[in-house]
């Protein structure tokens, strides 16, 4: 794994301390922060204020996506060596959207999977951890150059940190 | 509503701390005893069984099952609908529950989850054994061959193909997102070589503000999927037989009919697997009798449509007039199968009465029993459509009898080694409660009282 840059690492155990300590530190500046929840939690990420994921874009292509070539593959196949099933016409609709539809679903599906990792490598950053962050810690690692470790410390501590270590 | 609801007698306990709830979890996830030991190898001489009636069927031929004309449709493809059934209610637990928000699923959806994928591994079997020569199976999907041939689309038979390839592949991707969290949780208070596999397992995950940002929209799209997913796969399911013209078949109350069994029988195997979990796994404080009274209460509901469904179909076969749908269903009732019958109207019409009472809603080990009736009763309503209705149709002269023989018996009693060898397997090596999905229900501590 990549080394993270050198910066400051804080621990909260309060979720609204952890909060207002992200305000606080985007206000001054700081950019690139690291924040590490156990939970989803609203308030914290509020706080961080990312846009809504594009994630689910990649849902939408996906199914509209499945739901074309399930249609595609059913006709073609239908016409590409004609057998006449049952006196129905050879291309017929209505069974085929059941086809259809399942490849909605399973397309959609993956695309979402494919989606969720694209972005997740997409917007990682290196950044120092600390293994009790998928316990009940939430971390804020903050990266910055080791002569003003002493400022962004001391405005996590403020903030409610209950730890804070600079990471070089 | 908040008026007319009784008083809560007792105060509930206090939440267990986030800390608490990664321990417990993460407890659950040590060296097994030997009653483990004891009880994966009893399951995998159960399925070792049903592996050499299979080989035995491959080896002489399907003649070897009890099908013999009229009855082609047997035991294997009762216990493929019996296991693609009890997959539903996972589904139903873990993505239809997440969209409602409703809170005490949290607890128990894992189980529900890993149920479903595995007994939709299960059921896969089932028509690749029941087709007879396994070695030809790719032939149901679609691709490029020398003859030009494509399959037939029209056919419910494909259909299926394609509702439970997907049906597995997303409960999968479902069960396995969900699963990256804990994964990432166990991972950093585990140690040895556990330490190394979730290391791989937990792909990176950390939890950072990125990584929820992705992910919980994901999450919500994939339960957004796999909800219309998992009601079109049972009713697919049920095409294969109501698109056909066999008396007792050839209805259309068969797809809500058959989703509302699906549920029922599933959330009844959720109940006989929870049950020993949460004692061997000493989970009584996040899995109670709150959750087995939610359980019961979707018990109670699809019981109740089952148990609608059932006595619509006679009165529909009596009052259609057609003289091929009353005989077949005098048939059922009292015909060479009138034992199944009546163990499938007992067990699924009769005995969810029971759940009326809150007193037996909230016994663990009446609500134990009781499932083990529900789903004896779901696999033999799956036998009484597809055999019963197949040996008594048109023509006298082509009615039948079939009776399955120790093959068949084998390879049912198998599918449950295959099963439990599975759900056993995971069930210590991965969280079988949601870690962060408890976590979240609890809010996390505050420095100041959050504002009203």
């Amino acid at each position: 794994m990549k080394r993270h840059p050198p910066g400051v690492l804080a621990a909260f155990q309060h979720v609204d301390a952890a909060a207002r300590a992200i305000r606080q530190l985007k206000s001054l500046g700081y950019r690139n922060l690291t924040v590490y929840a156990p939970v989803p939690n609203y308030e914290v990420l509020q706080a961080v204020g990312h846009p809504v994921s594009p994630v689910r874009v990649w849902t939408l292509i996906g199914g509209v996506a499945g739901c074309l070539s399930g249609y595609a593959m059913t006709m073609w196949m239908s016409y590409d060596y004609p057998i006449v099933v049952g006196g129905k016409p050879l291309g017929s609709i209505p069974p085929y959207i059941v086809i259809m539809f399942e490849l909605t679903i399973l397309l959609g599906a993956l695309a979402t999977v494919a989606g969720l990792v694209y972005h997740g490598i997409r917007t990682h950053r290196a950044a120092a951890y600390d293994p009790r962050f998928t316990d009940d810690l939430i971390g804020i690692f903050v990266p910055v150059a080791p002569e003003r470790w002493t400022a962004v410390e001391q405005a996590l501590r403020e903030a409610g940190a209950t730890e804070v270590r600079g990471e070089a | 509503m908040a008026t007319l609801a009784a008083p809560r007698p007792a105060p509930a306990p206090a939440p267990p701390t986030y800390r608490e709830i990664t321990r417990d979890v993460a407890a659950t996830l040590g060296k097994p005893g030997r009653a483990y030991y004891v009880l994966l190898g009893f399951v995998v001489s159960v399925l070792a069984v049903g592996v050499f009636a299979l080989l035995h069927q491959i080896r002489y031929g399907l003649g070897v099952a009890g099908y013999r004309p009229p009855v082609q449709w047997g035991v294997y493809i009762t216990t493929f609908v019996f296991w693609v059934g009890i997959a539903h209610s996972g589904t139903l637990v873990s993505a239809i529950l997440y969209l409602f928000r409703s809170a005490w699923r949290t607890a128990v959806y894992r189980t529900a989850e890993v149920m479903t994928v595995f007994a939709v591994l299960t059921a896969g079997l089932f028509p690749l054994i029941h087709v007879g020569r396994i070695w030809y199976a790719y032939w149901l999907i679609p691709y490029p061959n020398q003859r030009q041939l494509w399959v037939n689309f029209k056919s419910p038979l494909l259909w299926d193909v394609f509702a439970v390839t997907t049906y597995l592949t997303v409960s999968s991707i479902f069960l396995i997102v969900g699963l990256i969290p804990d994964i990432a949780s166990v991972r950093d208070v585990a140690s040895g070589w556990r330490k190394k596999l979730y290391r791989i397992t937990a792909l990176g995950w950390r939890g950072t503000d990125q990584q929820w940002r992705h992910y919980t929209r994901a999450y919500l799209y994939l339960a957004a999927l796999a909800t219309p997913l998992v009601l079109s796969v049972h009713s697919v399911v049920s095409w294969d037989f109501a698109m056909s013209i066999v008396p007792g078949w050839h209805t259309t109350i068969f797809a809500p009919y058959f989703v509302a069994g699906a549920i029922y029988s599933g959330c009844a195997l959720v109940i006989t697997l929870l049950v020993p979990l949460r004692k061997a796994f000493k989970l009584e404080r996040y899995i109670h009798e709150d959750h087995f009274e939610n359980l019961a209460k979707l018990l109670l509901l699809t019981g109740m449509l089952v148990g609608y469904a059932y006595a619509a179909e006679y009165f529909i076969a009596w009052y259609s007039g057609n003289d091929y749908e009353r005989s077949s269903f005098y048939f059922r009732a009292f015909g060479d199968y009138w034992w199944a019958t009546w163990t499938m109207i007992i067990c699924n019409g009769f005995l969810p009465l029971f759940l009326w009472f809150k007193k037996i809603r909230r016994s663990i080990p009446a609500m134990f029993v009781l499932s083990l009736f529900i789903n004896l009763g779901m696999w033999f309503e799956r036998f009484v459509i597809i055999v019963v209705s197949l040996s008594h149709e048109y023509e006298p002269y082509a009615m039948g009898h079939y009776t399955p023989s120790w093959v068949d018996w084998s390879i049912l009693a198998g599918s449950f080694g295959w099963f439990f060898m599975w759900f056993l397997l995971f069930a210590k090596n991965f969280p079988m409660v949601s870690i962060a999905e408890v976590k979240e229900i609890i809010p996390m501590p505050r420095r100041e009282a959050a504002h009203p």
